[in-house]
């Protein structure tokens, strides 16, 4: 092990020491979650019974949750295959946790699955930040962790949200939902023209087959060609037509008088009465002259030279203030993600820090932060 | 066959497309087609599943460098999509109990799909976007020089709009009267004309360019003049 690699392995473990001293000794710990479990019963009715719990008597049963039935309805009546329970939860904050333990009650429970999910959570984090020290096995795995994940979660969302109930359902309407989507049963239909999407998704994945590659160009090419024809149309209508109509604007402006009392200032006509805009001009004309620039330094069929390159300069000039103003806000869409992430390693896991007041102040130990206006 | 055919495939589509958008009867095939669009961009995903899976698990029997972190990719791409697809530990849906698991919400909150996607998705996609912040701050300290005009106009816009757009900027300028002759000079201020005036004209620009673009790219391809998306060789 060279010197290097000691370092940071004594590092870590000062981190991993601090870390679950912290976790074991302090008052309260840190990195827990805690949930209300909440137990959900529904009963299995005949239409007429359902009717008078106003529901819904379409079908022969309905089901209807325990907590719509009347108080003296008696479940176990009910025949054993016409009541489904199962259990869900709702995640709750420290505070609650306290609140109910105070008051004598079970209602919170502290999550192990929550908690681990909150500490794999925050170490993957950190395993990630630490590519910016120098690249390292910690962020190889999160990494190949991230690729895995990511892969299987679109995969899951396409076949889920859009291979189900748009090929599926179109095509074998009964057992789809008879088995996964009862909520269409009633709309579904068989759609024969829904063959040729299966189709092509058969010949999109020959790609994946070493001697019939070349059948996945035929969707692509179906795939490729409707984007062309349907994107020419929605550019040239949504994009280029939207932005000169646009542009087109009266370099004369004229804005509404308000009176004193903030309402607008109506003619006998009713209309509101307009007066010319002297810095609303100028604006509009700064506005049309930018575009007009900005297209001449487009326009290569004519070298940049004379009026036309003291114009396409000028065209420059409003471009790089676009890009100026692209950047400033790209920088802040990442600070504030890393904010976010920051904020989670303080809040959620390190409870160092308490900014929606999730956990009591005196019972996390924020004093200390408190005189430095963290807590 | 293998070049013709997708050729005629694309250039059809595209302009039944295009055609049909001018008849209200047919107007409505642009949704229809863009369902099918769906399956496949749907489809594609599990393309590209059964690609990364075959590169990874060759990397692995191969034995290359770094093999033993294709082999957690690998892993963590089988144990998300046999948790998703089968919907492990899901709950029925309320409207249809009897219908078990299988109707319930496949991301639903108990599941330890949904566990795997909030502890584990979530914070690393987070995480690597956010980690971009130390990135483009690094990028732009190397390479953003006030050299000449153009670049000091970047740099003083970006300046201005990351200052203009928090409580920082507007704490700087605060002292210049709201109502008074000199307002325009408070950074919100400015960042306000910048964005309604400058930002405007520039982007206008660039979105009429964007669709010339895309039109005359649209039309190389549906007339068959660009017929790189075919790829080359028999492959």
């Amino acid at each position: 092990m060279n010197r290097e690699t000691l370092l940071w392995v004594i590092v870590l473990l000062i981190g991993a020491a601090l870390l679950a001293g912290r976790a074991m000794f302090a008052e309260n710990g840190m990195g827990k979650a805690y949930i209300t479990p909440v137990e959900k019963t529904y009963v299995g009715l005949d239409a007429d019974v359902a009717e008078a719990a106003e529901a819904e008597a379409e079908t022969k049963t309905v089901w209807v949750s325990i907590d719509e039935l009347p108080e003296d309805f008696d479940v176990d009546a009910v025949a054993d295959d016409d009541v489904v329970s199962w259990d869900t939860y709702e995640t709750k904050d420290y505070a609650a946790y306290i609140a109910a333990q105070n008051a004598g009650t079970n209602d919170v429970v502290f999550s192990l699955s929550h908690t681990i999910g909150i500490w794999i959570a925050a170490l993957l984090t950190l395993f990630v930040l630490s590519f910016l020290i120098k690249d390292n096995p910690l962020y190889k795995v999160a990494e190949s962790m991230f690729i895995g994940i990511s892969a299987a979660y679109w995969m899951v969302v396409g076949f889920w949200d859009t291979i189900v109930p748009n090929l599926f359902a179109k095509l074998a309407p009964g057992p789809t939902t008879a088995w996964a989507l009862p909520g269409i049963r009633d709309e579904a239909q068989f759609e024969l023209i829904y063959i040729v999407p299966l189709i092509f998704s058969i010949l999109l994945l020959m790609r994946l087959a070493p001697k019939a590659g070349w059948l996945s160009r035929w969707p692509m090419a179906f795939f490729i060609g409707t984007f062309c024809g349907f994107r020419l149309i929605s550019f040239l209508h949504g994009d280029f037509l939207a932005q000169i109509r646009n542009t087109i604007v009266s370099l004369y402006a004229k804005t509404p008088q308000f009176a004193a009392d903030g309402t607008a200032m109506l003619n006998e006509a009713g209309a509101p009465i307009m007066d010319f805009t002297f810095w609303g001009s100028v604006q509009n004309l700064i506005l049309v002259i930018g575009v007009l620039a900005c297209l001449v330094y487009f326009f290569f069929s004519f070298e940049h030279k004379g009026v036309v390159g003291g114009t396409a300069r000028l065209g420059i000039w409003f471009l790089m203030v676009t890009f100026g103003a692209a950047f400033a806000y790209t920088v802040m869409g990442r600070i504030a993600l890393l904010a976010i992430r920051i904020e989670f390693l303080f809040d959620d896991w390190l409870w160092l820090i308490d900014p929606t007041g999730r956990r009591a102040v005196e019972a996390v130990g924020m004093i200390v932060l408190a005189p430095l206006g963290m807590a | 066959m293998k070049r013709t055919i997708p050729l005629l495939l694309a250039s059809i589509a595209g302009f039944i497309m295009i055609v049909a958008y001018f008849s209200p009867h047919t107007e409505s095939w642009g949704e229809e087609v863009a369902v099918w669009f769906n399956i496949l961009a749907a489809v594609a995903f599990i393309l590209g599943g059964g690609n990364l899976l075959k590169i990874h698990l060759r990397k692995v029997s191969d034995r290359n460098s770094g093999w033993m972190y294709s082999v957690i990719t690998v892993v963590s791409f089988l144990v998300m999509l046999f948790l998703g697809l089968w919907k492990f530990g899901v709950n029925p849906n309320p409207q249809f109990p009897d219908y078990g698991h299988w109707a319930g919400e496949y991301n639903d909150s108990t599941s330890p799909f949904y566990w795997l996607y909030e502890y584990t998705f979530k914070p690393l996609q987070a995480t690597i976007f956010a980690m971009l912040a130390f990135y483009v701050a690094s990028a732009a300290f190397r390479a953003f020089r006030a050299k000449n005009f153009e670049a000091l106009l970047l740099l003083a816009t970006a300046f201005v709009v990351l200052l203009g757009r928090t409580a920082a900027g507007v704490f700087l300028t605060d002292f210049i009267p709201a109502d008074g002759p000199f307002a325009a000079l408070r950074l919100e201020e400015m960042t306000q004309y910048l964005m309604n005036i400058f930002n405007t004209a520039g982007n206008r620009a660039i979105m009429i360019g964007i669709a010339l673009g895309t039109a005359s790219v649209s039309l190389k391809i549906l007339l068959g003049v660009d017929r790189s998306y075919i790829g080359s060789g028999d492959d």
